[in-house]
């Protein structure tokens, strides 16, 4: 999801005989839904696999501010464009609430930069397509943000507590961005026939990714079985992307759109819809790093943390000249 | 006074999932022993799974006279509350 492909140990979960005690103690806490606090034992892996779940989460939130950043200045009108940017900046927000979760686990904040920034850390492929048009801000908050809910209203559940919470947190305040969304989407579907093209191009374009958002397909997800066993992530790619489907098929069709996959149909029996395969070498491609943005995001991400240097650097030789002072005159 | 004990403010965690709140304060020479006066004074009827101490000179606090330049700004941007948007019914929950 924003989160789509997080190594986990890459093993099976153990079973309980083959646990050493304070596993099997852990385990329990786990399957009781007892939150696990930062200071309480956990496996090695329980911790990596969280740090590399919540960090590809918090890059995500923050790389994601870079394709809605690009319409601010050409928001139609002013107050779109005031929404824009308080959405934008609501991204900035969960980014860092989900970098402090993290950091809980024992990671730095700027070593979580560090990795984003060699490559080695990972975002949502979602980030990685360009926003051509103002249709596009209407479908990323409809859509992209619309799965960033599926997925996060299941993390509030989280056996960590701290990640846990920031979902709680950042469920609150997503509401706002998908509704924003779906409003451009119905003024542009209300208006003209290029305004409704406009928005059905859009929906051509975002649809497939954002159903990649949700990783892999369940037969080839790896690390799944692990994660789910700990409660790190308590629904698996495959059901959260039905759900998305069957939430948005009739949002489409009230805008009077098209849905850009020909085998998308009701499903009468399983009461859910049926729908196509995604192209998984498009997924892939893109998560590992050809993209049509990649290179751009990066570059953008690269920049911001390297002009920024000279400013960090000054604030932190300030604090310090400041607190010499005070000692000083104690 | 310099024997003085320092100030500690104490969270307590009343559920487990739930974030540490702020109960109260407290007088003890360490936090230690902060932590144990917090166990008596402040949950003496089960209210907490795990206790937070600070000392209260650690903290820094926004002024009471900051409150408008605060907090007066976010109350004319009403878009960033979803029902700002109206939605019609038959789309379903969003």
């Amino acid at each position: 999801m924003y989160a789509q492909m997080v190594k986990s140990t890459g093993e099976r979960p153990k079973t309980l005989d083959e646990m050493s005690p304070e596993e099997r103690a852990f385990q329990a806490r786990v399957d009781a839904d007892i939150k696990i606090e930062p200071k309480e034992w956990m496996p090695e892996g329980y911790r990596k696999t969280l740090i590399r779940q919540i960090g590809q989460h918090a890059h995500s939130e923050i790389v994601g501010q870079l394709p809605e950043g690009n319409w601010i200045t050409r928001a139609p009108t002013l107050d779109r464009k005031a929404i824009l940017i308080a959405k934008v900046q609501d991204e900035a927000g969960h980014g860092l609430y989900l970098y402090c979760a993290a950091e809980t686990l024992g990671i730095s904040r700027d070593e979580m930069t560090e990795q984003l920034l060699s490559g080695k850390a990972k975002y949502s492929s979602i980030f990685n397509y360009p926003t051509l048009t103002w249709a596009d801000i209407g479908a990323i908050g409809w859509l992209v943000d619309g799965a960033a809910i599926m997925n996060q209203v299941q993390l509030q559940k989280c056996s960590y507590g701290p990640y846990s919470r920031a979902m709680v947190r950042i469920c609150k305040e997503e509401s706002f961005h998908q509704r924003q969304g779906y409003d451009i989407m119905m003024k542009l579907c209300a208006g003209n026939a290029e305004q409704k093209e406009m928005a059905q191009d859009a929906l051509n374009r975002w649809w497939w990714p954002s159903l990649m958002m949700f990783g892999p397909s369940d037969k080839d997800s790896v690390h799944s079985a692990q994660s789910m066993a700990w409660k790190i992530k308590p629904m698996s790619n495959d059901e959260l992307r039905q759900k998305f489907v069957d939430q948005t098929a009739p949002q489409a069709e009230y805008l009077g759109l098209k849905i850009p996959d020909p085998v998308l149909k009701w499903n009468e029996a399983k009461k859910g819809y049926d729908f196509g395969e995604i192209d998984w070498n498009e997924f892939y491609e893109v998560l590992k790093g050809d993209g049509p943005c990649n290179k751009e995001r990066m570059a953008a991400r690269r920049k911001a943390w390297t002009d920024g240097q000279w400013f960090r650097d000054g604030l932190m030789a300030h604090a310090r000249k400041k607190r010499a002072r005070k000692m000083a005159a104690e | 006074m310099k024997n003085e004990w320092p100030l500690w403010e104490v969270f307590i965690r009343g559920q487990h999932g739930l974030a540490h709140r702020h109960v109260g304060s407290l007088h003890a020479p360490d936090a230690e022993m902060a932590i144990r006066h917090a166990r008596d004074v402040y949950t003496r009827r089960n209210e907490g799974v795990s206790i937070w101490v600070v000392k209260a000179s650690d903290i820094a606090a926004s002024a009471p006279g900051e409150k408008e330049p605060l907090f007066d700004p976010s109350n004319a941007k009403i878009y960033r509350h979803p029902t700002f948007y109206d939605i019609p019914d038959e789309v379903g929950h969003m």
